[in-house]
Parts: structure tokens; sequence; C-alpha cells
């Protein structure tokens, strides 16, 4: 599993690197980077679903 | 106080009026209706305003930033003209392309890393209130927790954050009543020292004299191409933070125990189970976000149909699009461990809540420090509950009735 961050959606809700902080880190701005290069170890992919479906923007997408 | 204009709703769909105190006592059942049978409203009151309540329709409104203006975001009789793209309080009231440069000003001193630095005061403000609070409780065990509580959590860290007293909480909120909460009202014979215009003017005068390590100070020693901020825009912005960040936060903890109040289940919960609060928090913000923002409309524009002509108002409920059923499961029901809540309490696009961090922490605070200690507790008197009006929606009296308390070694 991969995930891709879309930085032109992503306006520093902050939700997947609170829900998610094994695969996502804010930057000094609240506005959220990757982890890992988006790579999903087989124990994160739940957390990984989690992020993306509670981003207000859209901004996440998991392929499987 | 004068009311520009308070003839009684005709009807929701073609006559609302968000200053109404029906609108405060029972929004989310108006949004229900209108989202099913309309789905934008509109009135003619206030030079003429557009209600969506569809998520789709709230989240167009919030990303098209080139048909619809931040010039004005508080509707009332006074319509900003020609302030774009800076308006008078950036970067809120800002316009691409000076409100990228207006926010990336602002936006590491409310990243979460920098806000969690001010947790221990927020938790410690809200001890001493409880403290107060209990101490002060009547002999029917009754206590107002708006007034007592709620109200004052926000007012302290924003004037340590910015560097003002925290005595002078009783003047932000008479500002913001006057700003936010009688948008129609004119408050007459008011002196210019009572106004928040002479209070920045003081606490700007007093920071150039006597520089010091805080927000204001960080205002007035930033610069933007190069050049120092002009002294409105040091002084929009001062009045942004002040002003955006107190009655909204206030809003959220009090709608919040007043959920809590009359849900013995979700009380339990949060007792035997504290690590469900996060998840409660961001269902408290979805369920109950406080804030409705409002454009300018800045060109004529179609919305399912709708024509939208140049200089209308729009508001844009985020509580409205938080509980349409297309966006969310079961969306009219609280759903204290929801995992999958994509809300907008905070807002979309470019204009996302600067606060949001700030506004998470001091939620969570608040209910974590009021549960520890005050883990029962009910509705005094529902009846009795007053909620604002305007665009920030909160119970502004909240009589409970307290149920069982720890003592504060047990809740610390």
């Amino acid at each position: 599993m991969r995930i891709l961050l879309d930085h032109d959606k992503c306006q520093g809700h902050g939700r997947c690197y609170a829900l998610a902080p094994e695969l996502f880190e804010s930057d000094d701005e609240g506005y959220s980077v990757l982890k890992r290069d988006g790579d999903v170890p087989g124990d994160l992919e739940d957390k990984a679903r989690l992020a993306a479906d509670n981003c207000p923007e859209f901004a996440i997408e998991v392929v499987e | 106080m004068q009311a520009v204009d308070n003839k009684p709703v005709r009807d929701w769909a073609t006559d609302f009026d968000h200053t109404d105190p029906e609108y405060g006592a029972r929004a989310p059942e108006i949004w229900d209706e209108l989202r099913e049978k309309c789905p934008v409203a509109h009135s003619d009151r206030f030079g003429g305003t557009w209600l969506p309540t569809r998520h789709d329709d709230v989240s167009r409104i919030a990303h098209d930033t080139e048909h619809f203006s931040s010039e004005g975001v508080v509707v009332t009789e006074w319509k900003p003209e020609d302030l774009a793209p800076i308006g008078y309080a950036p970067p809120i009231t800002s316009d691409p392309p000076f409100h990228a440069l207006a926010r990336r000003l602002l936006l590491a001193a409310f990243s979460p890393k920098e806000v969690a630095r001010w947790e221990t005061t927020a938790r410690q403000s809200c001890r001493e209130l409880l403290d107060e609070l209990l101490g002060n409780r009547g002999s029917d065990d009754t206590v107002d927790a708006a007034r007592q509580y709620t109200q004052h959590i926000p007012v302290r860290v924003i004037a340590d954050m910015l560097g003002v007293s925290r005595e002078d909480g009783d003047k932000f909120r008479h500002f913001i009543h006057r700003v936010l909460e009688t948008p129609g009202e004119v408050e007459e014979n008011v002196e210019h020292e009572d106004t928040l215009d002479f209070y920045l003017e003081r606490a700007i005068e007093d920071h150039r004299e006597n520089p010091r390590d805080d927000l204001i100070g960080f205002l007035l020693n930033a610069e933007l191409d190069g050049k120092p901020l002009t002294n409105d825009h040091v002084h929009g912005t001062i009045a942004l933070l002040l002003l955006a960040g107190i009655d909204t936060t206030w809003s959220a903890i009090g709608a919040s125990l007043w959920h809590l109040g009359q849900c013995p289940d979700d009380r339990k919960r949060l007792v035997e189970d504290p690590s469900v609060l996060p998840l409660a928090v961001e269902e408290f913000l979805r369920f109950y976000a406080p804030v409705t923002m409002a454009r300018i409309v800045a060109d004529d524009v179609d919305l399912d149909g709708t024509r939208m002509h140049k200089r209308d108002w729009v508001l844009l409920p985020f509580p409205a699009a938080n509980r349409d059923p297309e966006a969310f499961e079961h969306a009219d029901e609280f759903i204290i461990d929801r995992a999958r809540n994509r809300h907008l309490a905070f807002g979309l696009g470019i204009h996302r809540c600067l606060g949001s961090n700030l506004a998470r922490m001091e939620l969570t605070v608040g209910i974590d420090e009021w549960m520890r200690r005050i883990p029962d507790f009910e509705l005094a008197d529902p009846g009795a509950v007053r909620w604002s009006v305007g665009q920030v929606r909160g119970p502004r009296e909240l009589p409970l009735r307290l149920l069982r308390v720890a003592d504060s070694a047990e809740a610390g």
C-alpha cells in the first residue's frame, strides 16, 4: 500500500498527522509531509485509511 | 441598542435572519429543513444574503476565491467596499494573491508544535476556574457553565500569546459582543476609550515602547517583501487574533458540555475510557461547529441554478454542511467514537481556521479537566439555556446541576 498526498489540496488541517503520526508529520507551518516516502507497512494500513478518511480536503489517496 | 431590522421571519427559505433568537435556538433543525427543500435559502435582509446548506455547495464556495471574496466575513448592514485584496483584518479578510503572504506570516505561530507550548497554561486556567466555580456553587448544586467556565478559557491563553493583560477578558468579550454577536444593532454613545480601536492603539504603543517577545512584538518586527507591515495590517491582524479565538472556542466547549449534560452514556464513556477523547473532540466539532463565515460575491455566478449577483452576501454555514447526510453517515446522530469524520468545523480551502490547533487544544483540555473534576452532571433547566445569535453559535447561559464532584487530588 502507498499513500499519495496532494500538496495543492492540503490546507494544514492536521488530521492525518494526529491520527497516523507514523505516516505523516507536520512541517513548520502545519502542512502535512509524508514519512517513509508514502510507503505503508502492513501493520499501518488501517491507519493510512483512517487518515485518508478524515481529511476534510480529500488530499490523501490510498493506493492498494 | 437599536435594532435595524427586527421584523419576524416569515419563512426561513425566503426571509431567513441569522440574528433572530429562533435561529440561535434551533439552527440545526432549520438547516435540515432547508437542505431538503431549498437547498440555498435567500433573504433580502442585510442588502441580500444567501444561505447554502449542502456540503457540496459550502465546499464549492469556500474553494472558489475568484467568485467569492473574503472582503466581508461578517454579515452586517455595513458591507466593506474597495478593501480587497487586503481587507480590514488580514488574512481572514484577504483574497489571493495577498492572502498567502499575510497568512504565511502567522502559520508557524499557530502550528501544532507552537500551540503545544500553551497547553500547561490552558490546563492551569481550567483548574483555577473549576476551583472557583465549585467554591461558589449554590446550595442546589447548580452553576452556569457558560458564564463561570467556558467563556474564560480562551481569553487567558490568547492574552498571554499576544502579550496583553489577562485581566482585560471582560473588555474582549464586550468587543466581541459588539462586533460579532449583534450585527445590525448600533450601540450608541460608546466612548472612544471603550472601543477595540482604542484598546489596540494602546497595546501597540505599549509594545513599541517596551518591545517584547510575543505575537504583537512579532508583528511589529515582521516584514512583507522587505518592508515592515503597515500600521493598518498590524492593527487588523491583532484584532483578528483577539476576536476570532474567543467566542468561537467558548461556544464549542459550551455546546459540548450542553450535549454531555443530556447524554449520560457519553459522560460515562468519557470517564471510563478517556482514550476516546480525541475522537469525541472531532465529533463535538462536527456536530456543534460554532462558526459560520461569510463571503461577498465578487462576480455574478451560478450555484445549483441559482444566480448570485455581484456584491450579494453569502453565509457559509460550516455546521450545516457538517450535518449533510450526503457527506456523513448517520449525519444527524452524535457518535462519540466516529472514526470517519471529514468535518469542516474549521472551514475549507485557503482560509482554513488559522487557530484550529489552538481551538482543538483548548476544547480538549476544557472537556478533559471538567470531566476529571465533575464526572457527572445534567442540565438544570433545559429551557433556561440561552444560545447566541449571529455567525458564532454556542450557549451563553448554561445552567448545569452537578451530580458528582471529585476532589482536586482525585481529579489530578
